[in-house]
């Protein structure tokens, strides 16, 4: 087996959608995609699928059609997506399936997350004293980031402000109306440093991803793209994370930095090759220091690079060109399948009005989420 | 009115103040808090209950600006009542760095690197009448 290919993209629209469930969401989004590969539902050998709050994700044959596939659900936190496309990627790498899906969906009620620690004797103490939110987490690491490397609130508000004004051309996107830096710092100190329109909410929405043997892929696509690296890493000792009551002395790298390096290295290539990225933004400053984590830059080289644009859809390196989370909210088990599809429609040149310029080759993902888990994917033409 | 601990696994009161309880390996001496039974960073499982110690130094801080929901939280979580309150890791030296409540909360007067005492911090009253008492660090004048 030489690759994996994906040779169709489905999605049903992210934001809040009365009356449609999770997985209805779910099944528009594998439906779009079976179209777009041009294959019937009953031509599909297996599924791996995830949601975290909107049920059983292989529930959903019921709706598709009952056609006997192995249908595997997978559920891993902020990485569920990843681990889905992991899981298929490789299914397709053993030889024993030729064409399967990815799919994730989700819909979450409205404000943060309601973490809850299932404590069995006792009281939940971590909650019950208000530290139950990622939110927090986000802010602390932000803050002492821009201590430790010079940046400032104002960059935090130009991420925001890139991402809604990206947002604005993508029609699948939830949040589509464009805010100045000066909203962004105006708006609700949520977790100091960070403002309201500087997170992402949880949200709804769908995604379904058709994955081929790479020799078999012109068989459904004119401009299949493929999967060069699918990797999914936990924490080690010593990293700083969320939703964590202590961490240790010492400090260490986090997932995010392994599952990168880990993932130039099966793809064979490096960050300079990449020309268009999906980094998990949270929040604003999550995009900030992934750009570092990641390989793009040095720390607090992020501070001139946004001064300069560089990240915008007509920069050196454009980052989270479909407004990413601010705009697109994040329904956790189709989160990362989003990224993904955004970076094939990118490289096959389908992105509209947002488009990169430049016929980009090579696209890169990342998510990072609790308990401290990164998935990072790239893909080329 | 009497006091009590949120939970007396994470910590006791004594005489109105909180002393957390960890565990320390007793095969490469890491600290864990709260009481766990393996070790993170040499994957041994020979864990010691210990006291942790109650100053140390701040290491990483925020705001909590909007009222959690309620449950979990027990604190005030009525938005016309709300008032923010800090969060922070406190590194108590040569153990661990600890998540907690701050009692300030002015982004003006916090610090990393400040040094820190740890306070017991009322959250609400229970259906016996009793005060919950949760833990936090105070700035050191």
């Amino acid at each position: 087996m030489s690759d994996v290919a994906i040779v169709g993209i489905g999605m049903h629209p992210f934001g809040r959608h009365e009356g449609v469930t999770g997985m209805e969401q779910g099944a528009a989004a594998v439906r779009a995609a079976c179209k777009d590969a041009g294959v019937e539902w009953s031509d599909i050998q297996f599924a791996f699928g995830g949601s975290m709050a909107a049920g059983a994700p292989d529930t959903m044959v019921s709706q598709l059609g009952l056609t006997g596939l192995q249908f595997i659900n997978v559920m891993n936190g902020c990485a569920t997506g990843g681990s889905a496309l992991f899981s298929a990627y490789n299914s397709i790498m053993s030889g024993a399936f030729d064409l399967g899906i990815a799919v994730g969906f989700d819909k979450h009620e409205r404000g943060a997350f309601r973490i809850e620690s299932g404590n069995k004797s006792g009281r939940d103490w971590y909650g019950g004293s208000g530290m139950a939110l990622t939110t927090q987490f986000f802010g602390m690491k932000i803050n002492r980031y821009m201590d430790q490397y010079g940046i400032t609130q104002q960059s935090l508000a130009k991420v925001a402000s890139k991402a809604f004004r990206n947002g604005s051309m993508n029609p699948m996107a939830w949040r589509r109306q464009p805010f100045t830096d000066d909203e962004v710092l105006q708006s609700q100190m949520l977790s100091y440093p960070l403002t309201q329109y500087m997170f992402c909410s949880p949200g709804e929405g769908g995604v379904a991803l058709i994955l081929a043997r790479a020799d078999q892929a012109h068989k459904y696509t004119k401009n299949p793209v493929y999967l060069k690296a699918a990797i999914v890493r936990s924490r080690r000792f010593g990293s700083f994370e969320v939703l964590a009551p202590s961490l240790a002395i010492e400090h260490s790298a986090g997932p995010t930095i392994d599952a990168s390096k880990a993932a130039f290295e099966m793809a064979g290539i490096g960050p300079e090759d990449v020309d268009v990225a999906q980094l998990q933004d949270t929040e604003s400053g999550a995009e900030v220091m992934h750009m570092a984590e990641n390989g793009f830059c040095e720390h607090g080289e992020q501070e001139h690079m946004l001064a300069n644009g560089e990240t915008e859809i007509g920069g050196r390196f454009p980052v989270n060109t479909d407004g990413g989370c601010l705009a697109n909210g994040e329904p956790v088990g189709a989160s990362g399948l989003r990224q993904v599809y955004e970076v094939a429609l990118q490289l096959r040149g389908g992105a509209g009005e947002r488009q990169v310029p430049n016929n980009p080759k090579v696209g890169y993902t990342h998510v990072y989420g609790a308990p401290g888990i990164s998935g990072v994917n790239i893909l080329t033409t | 009115m009497a006091q009590v601990s949120i939970n007396d696994n994470i910590m006791d009161l004594v005489d109105g103040k909180p002393v957390l309880k960890g565990v320390r390996c007793k095969d490469c001496g890491n600290y864990v808090f709260p009481v766990q039974k393996g070790c993170p960073k040499c994957a041994g499982a020979d864990m010691e209950p210990v006291q942790l110690g109650d100053r140390g130094k701040l290491w990483a801080w925020t705001i909590q600006g909007f009222p959690p929901k309620a449950p979990p939280y027990l604190g005030e979580a009525d938005p016309a009542k709300f008032k923010p309150y800090g969060v922070g890791y406190v590194e108590l030296p040569g153990e661990v760095k600890v998540e907690a409540r701050l009692t300030e909360s002015d982004p003006a007067l916090l610090k990393t690197g400040m040094e820190m005492q740890l306070v017991a911090d009322s959250l609400s009253t229970d259906e016996n009448g009793d005060e919950i008492v949760t833990y936090a660090f105070s700035p050191v004048n």
